[in-house]
């Protein structure tokens, strides 16, 4: 072994340390829960000697049953095949996603009318073949057993038929009165057509009246354009064109309108080797996320002291009067947005109030930014309107009684609005209710009708991206269920009640696409996005004075600590719509690791002075109103200030989403939807277990993580090398595995990892992966093939995070293999470590023998546990579905592999590069991931290998891991650097 | 003291002892017996199907070619099982009133598929691929049989793993000209050394090294 090596990077005196959980940090060690055998027979109320006996028994019948014939099996042809249809070969149909207005382009796979995956659309705008953890999981809500299945009137099942006429019948009432008392309520409408029938309907009936609400709406987005522009306007990002950026409290990366070709341009200006291009992230945020934590600079400050933050950048970059006394952070960001004047870009939050919105828009203006790396459009949703404005309109409105008639078209306003507003009980003023919904929730429960709504991917419709692009939506099966849209819905109030969305759809396009319709519709639906509907920039007149400060912004009792909430969506169930989606709950949320749960989030001085320990169970009593939640002490939050995810606590969701977690709608107000001061916090002395993966599947110190600043990597850039000794190839007693034709690997840049999840989601969807509930994740048996681990550098005040998606290294010389006493994991000859799940018997011997835990036991029969009848459908008919007692582990998506292998060979060539796009690959909005062919020396997998920060994991155990890493390289901000080593 | 046990007990022990090393030899081969027999893979057991089709007479006396019905087989894993509607290609001019041909006339007439049982049925786990084996010149006879003398058809081969090694692991002795894929009744050329020839066809279809066709992961995902 090379001894000339240092162990420790030369650059530094001291290696950096990486931590999971604060128990890691301060030593107090994991103790993960394992059952033993003995506690395993204590359960089941059985002494040793008769679990032996048992253990015998079924092992012997295990064998037995394997000793049957295989049952007879049908085959059903078709009567008339569709031409395009060849069994066995799957079908793509461009459609696209909705979230709260905002439209994501999909290809979704279809195996004979059966949709099975959702992968991003290359050609539409806020995709760019990217998926989000929310499009992946789609498909798990279009079979989710527990959907709402029949059209109801007072919980009795009644026909359409039934249903057109008392619509009809209301309608005659509402025309008699020029459609006073009729309501309509519906999400934000981003849908062209839907919003041309609502605008219709309302001109038809000009005393009706549409409200919107969703209670993670833009209402301070278009306030602060407003206050800025004087008219509502959409916020366009252009990332790939700024150097420097300034997210004030913006979760830009994460969430929101075009978020991931926001990433994709982020990460694209990472390369270490492009210093010219490096571009720069400061983020002040309250809430730890995935935007703050791919900052180079980040400051935690609470939700109300960033408009005093970003009053003081205003001032020092000359859009606004001078700030009493800016503090360094501010200094610097300043300082570099000035020397970036039409390259740098401040961002706000949606959270954020109007005036933060308007400020950055000042800043954006007084540096040049505006028309360089932010654009100005019309809004995308069909009205910007204050959302809350119009609920609380509506609300008072029912109160009076003025409504008669109250149409829901989807959404789940008695849940998600807010406790103040009084909602459901203004709402039982109403004589006649109506509710379209995926699930018979809380909503519908105090409905009269209850309408199934379809699924996007059982509807015809049509929605805008962030930047105006129109998508058709286009069904890739027929209702399941007999689900209506919203479009239908509506067409029952006019005077075409027949009307399918399809019909509808195509009216509205009919005279808007270009040359011969039938030609560009075809088009349309070819490639997902109709070609030209972009929204062109606007020039806006300048913002001339900076607004007001807000008045939210001081502190109630000056001196005394106030503590202050903060209502964020979910990271994972986002409003609380995915709440019954058992991949999503599942799914560790992106900082916290938590699952099935939500949690006050709390800094940990915070939790240290108020003596609150992880799990303990507290009162939380805001504004006259209070409810119970779990503590989580989160590592960076700032203090003084509390964080709630909203979504949680459904009591109608369905057997996955009821009951589970905390309401903080219960606590919201319609003046501050977003949370404000005046928190108490009341200890109840009960605790509450929380399932997080956090510490699941530690590799045990070692430098797994590996980063620098690029000030460092460019004085020694294999630094990552020389942070762990690495073996001579020939430094193994084995032979070494012969390379074949093609030899598969992967590279993982931790640069361009943002820690979203999308590629564990799209894992999980492509390779069958069971769910396990929370129970189980508890116990550490969470089965995701593909995990993402989250590390700590720094104080846990504001410690800098890390990212490491952990796949199967496939190692070369793989520990699990020589321990398996069946062969039931042996090695391929392209480089693949197989798992042979028919020939797995269970022992787990390979499991304890693989150092990077990337092994996953069924240790009951997951994947029949929550599986009705519907979720059969939902699974890769390419890809075997495991049983209980078998070992799983990612394979390098092995079923792409040898699909794209077969056309190859069929046509007589190599597979080139690019062809084969394993699943997390395709869903990362990064481009983290690449995959590809050692044996080819132009693929891009072997020049990821050849740059001097790639190095492999544990590398020191001589695996010889086929799948490496990039290792992280920051950009910090020399000055700032020199002010914060001089702190500390 | 008296003995405990007669003589004769060591005549017993001894013959169990050495009987137990033949019974538990006996049993294992019962067992492998068993396992491969057609009692349990159901090698050569024709199957009823709901209509009387003989691909003895389409094939082997009309000479329809496979393709005709099995139509993805050169572009997709399944084979494809022909719809209804290839039927009535012909049988709506010709044998209109023929009795063995109802179930497919009511089939076609009430847009109602035909149930054919399967013959062929491999374990969910394996993923074979009809299209990639047709393509480098491995002929439907080599596992289907002689198709084209089966009235009902039936299993040829024994579709166990084993089988399936023989091939992937030699499949010089198997593989044939693409040419002759879909023929019936194949022989390599006289007097030819079958394996140099296999080789050559081999090399120039560029099949796959042994170490690949090996692999698990090339049927098992």
């Amino acid at each position: 072994m090379s001894r000339d090596r240092p162990l420790l990077p030369a650059y530094g005196a001291e290696r950096p340390r990486y931590w999971r959980s604060l128990e890691e940090l301060h030593g107090a060690g994991i103790v993960a829960e394992r059952d033993s055998a003995a506690e395993l027979a204590e359960a089941a109320g059985l002494d040793r000697r008769e679990l032996v006996k048992y253990l015998g028994v079924s092992f012997a019948m295990a064998g037995l049953t394997a000793c049957t014939r295989q049952p007879a099996e049908k085959i059903v042809p078709y009567v008339r095949q569709p031409e395009e249809i060849v069994p066995g070969k799957p079908l793509f149909f461009a459609t696209a996603m909705s979230l709260s207005g905002y439209a994501t382009g999909l290809l979704v796979e279809s195996h004979m009318g059966r949709p099975t995956k959702a992968e991003g659309n290359p050609l539409h705008p806020a995709s760019l073949g990217a998926t989000d953890t929310f499009s992946q999981a789609a498909l798990y809500d279009l079979y989710d057993p527990d959907r709402s299945q029949s059209i109801t009137y007072l919980d009795e099942i009644r026909a359409w038929p039934a249903f057109l006429s008392a619509m009809r019948l209301a309608l005659e009432k509402a025309r008699t009165k020029k459609g006073e008392g009729l309501r309509i309520l519906t999400e934000t409408v981003g849908s062209p057509t839907l919003g041309a029938q609502l605008l219709a309907l309302l001109r038809e009936l000009p005393g009706a009246r549409w409200h919107q609400w969703e209670p993670n709406n833009r209402d301070r987005v278009w306030a602060g354009a407003s206050a800025a522009f004087g008219q509502p306007a959409e916020t366009v990002l252009r990332v790939d064109r700024a150097d420097v950026i300034l997210s004030l409290d913006a979760d830009f990366l994460a969430c929101g309108p075009g978020h991931l070709r926001s990433v994709r341009e982020f990460s694209a200006r990472r390369r270490p080797r492009d210093r010219q291009r490096f571009n720069r992230l400061y983020a002040v945020e309250s809430t730890p996320g995935v935007t703050g934590a791919c900052a180079d600079h980040r400051l935690a400050l609470r939700a109300s002291d960033v408009e005093a933050f970003a009053r003081s950048v205003a001032g020092l970059v000359g859009a606004g009067a001078a700030a009493a006394a800016p503090n360094d952070f501010a200094r610097a960001v300043a300082e570099d947005l000035k020397s970036h004047r039409g390259r740098s870009l401040v961002v706000a939050g949606d959270d954020q109030p109007a005036a933060i919105h308007a400020l950055a828009h000042a800043i954006n203006a007084s540096l040049g930014n505006a028309g360089e790396t932010v654009l100005a459009t019309d809004p995308v949703p069909v009205r910007a309107e204050s959302q809350i404005d119009s609920l609380r309109q509506l609300v008072a409105d029912m109160d009076k009684g003025q409504v008669d008639t109250l149409i829901i078209l989807g959404g789940n306003p008695v849940f998600t609005s807010p406790a103040d507003v009084g909602f459901a009980r203004a709402f039982e003023k109403v004589a006649l209710r109506i509710h379209l919904g995926t699930h018979q929730d809380e909503t519908s429960a105090l409905c009269h009708w209850h309408v199934p709504e379809a699924h996007f991917l059982e509807s015809w419709s049509d929605a805008r991206a962030f930047d105006g692009t129109a998508s058709i939506v286009q069904p890739l099966i027929a209702p399941l269920y007999g689900g209506k849209t919203a479009h239908e819905v509506l067409a029952a109030l006019s005077d075409q009640p027949e009307f399918s969305s399809h019909d509808l759809v195509r009216e509205y396009w009919k005279d808007k696409l270009s040359g011969d319709f039938e030609t560009a519709w075809r088009r349309a639906l070819h490639d997902g996005v109709i070609a030209g509907t972009a929204f062109s920039p606007k020039s806006l007149p300048s913002p001339k004075s900076l607004p007001p400060s807000s008045a939210s912004a001081p502190n109630p009792e000056p001196g005394a600590v106030s503590l202050e909430i903060r209502f964020r969506p979910d990271p994972t169930i986002y409003d609380g719509r995915f709440g019954n989606n058992g991949w999503l709950q599942e799914l560790p949320k992106p900082i916290s690791k938590l699952t099935w749960d939500n949690a006050v989030m709390l800094a940990p001085k915070t939790a240290e002075r108020l003596s609150l320990a992880n799990e303990e169970v507290v009162k939380l009593e805001y504004l006259g109103r209070s409810i119970e939640a779990p503590v989580w002490i989160l590592p960076g939050h700032a203090e003084n200030a509390a964080t709630l995810h909203f979504g949680y606590g459904r009591t109608r969701a369905g057997r996955l989403g009821t009951g589970v977690g905390s309401n903080a709608n219960a606590l919201r107000t319609a003046d501050a939807p977003a949370g404000g001061h005046g928190l108490q916090i009341v200890k109840t002395g009960r605790t509450y277990s929380l399932a997080t993966t956090q510490n699941h599947d530690v590799m045990e110190g070692r430098a797994l993580v590996r980063s620098a600043t690029l000030e460092e990597f460019e004085r020694h850039p294999k630094f990552a090398h020389e942070m762990a000794e690495e073996p001579e190839p020939d430094m193994t007693m084995y032979a070494s595995y012969p390379r074949n034709e093609y030899a598969w690997a992967m590279a993982i840049d931790l640069n361009a990892c943002t820690g979203c999840n999308a590629c564990v989601v799209a894992c999980q969807a492509e390779n069958n992966i069971p769910f396990v509930g929370k129970d189980q994740v508890s116990r550490g048996r969470a089965m995701h093939w593909l995990r993402i681990d989250r590390y700590y550098s720094g104080s846990p005040d504001n410690p800098t995070t890390h990212h490491q998606p952990l796949p199967c290294m496939q190692c070369e010389n793989a520990p699990c293999e020589l321990v398996c006493p069946v062969g039931a994991t042996v090695h391929s000859a392209e480089g693949l470590n197989d798992m042979v799940y028919n020939r797995c018997v269970g022992t787990r011997y390979c499991s304890n023998n693989c150092p990077y835990k990337v092994r996953h036991f069924n240790f009951y029969h997951y994947s029949t546990k929550f599986r009705a009848p519907s979720m059969r459908m939902l699974a890769n008919p390419d890809v075997t579905v495991r049983w209980r007692g078998v070992m799983e582990k990612c394979t390098y998506c092995v079923q792409r592999i040898n699909e794209a292998k077969i056309t190859a060979e069929k046509r007589d060539r190599r597979v080139r590069d690019g062809e084969i796009v394993t699943a997390c690959q395709q869903a990362c909005p990064a481009e983290a991931i690449v995959f590809g062919d050692l044996a080819d020396s132009e693929s891009r997998v072997v020049r990821r290998r050849s740059t001097p920060v790639n190095y492999s994991l544990l590398g020191e155990l001589g695996t010889r891991p086929r799948t490496t890493y990039l290792a992280e390289v920051r950009n910090p901000n020399p000055a700032l650097l020199a002010e914060e080593s001089k702190r500390s | 003291m008296p003995q405990i046990f007669h003589r004769s007990t060591n005549t017993i022990s001894r013959v169990s002892i050495y009987g137990a090393v033949f019974l538990l030899a006996f049993l294992g081969w019962l067992f492998y017996t068993l396992e491969a027999s057609p009692y349990t893979t159901q090698q050569n057991v024709a199957r009823e199907q709901p209509v009387q089709f003989s691909h003895a007479h389409h094939v082997g006396a009309i000479g329809i070619d496979c393709r005709y019905c099995h139509t993805s087989v050169e572009r997709a894993a399944f084979a494809g099982i022909p719809p209804v509607k290839t039927c009535m290609n012909c049988h709506a001019q010709i044998w209109l009133q023929s009795s063995y041909l109802a179930p497919v006339r009511d089939a076609y007439r009430d847009d109602r598929s035909i149930e054919w049982v399967r013959v062929h049925d491999l374990p969910d786990f394996v993923y074979f691929d009809h299209s990639i084996h047709v393509n480098k010149g491995i002929g439907c006879e080599s596992c289907h049989g002689r198709v084209d003398e089966m009235p009902l058809v039936w299993q040829a081969s024994r579709l166990q793993m084993g089988w399936c090694l023989e091939c992937h692991r030699h499949p010089e002795k198997f593989i044939r000209p693409k040419s002759e894929v879909f023929t019936m009744g194949w022989a390599p050329p006289e007097g030819i050394d079958r394996e140099a020839y296999g080789l050559a066809l081999m090399k120039a279809y560029n099949l796959r090294d042994r170490s690949v066709l090996e692999s698990c992961s090339t049927c098992h995902r």
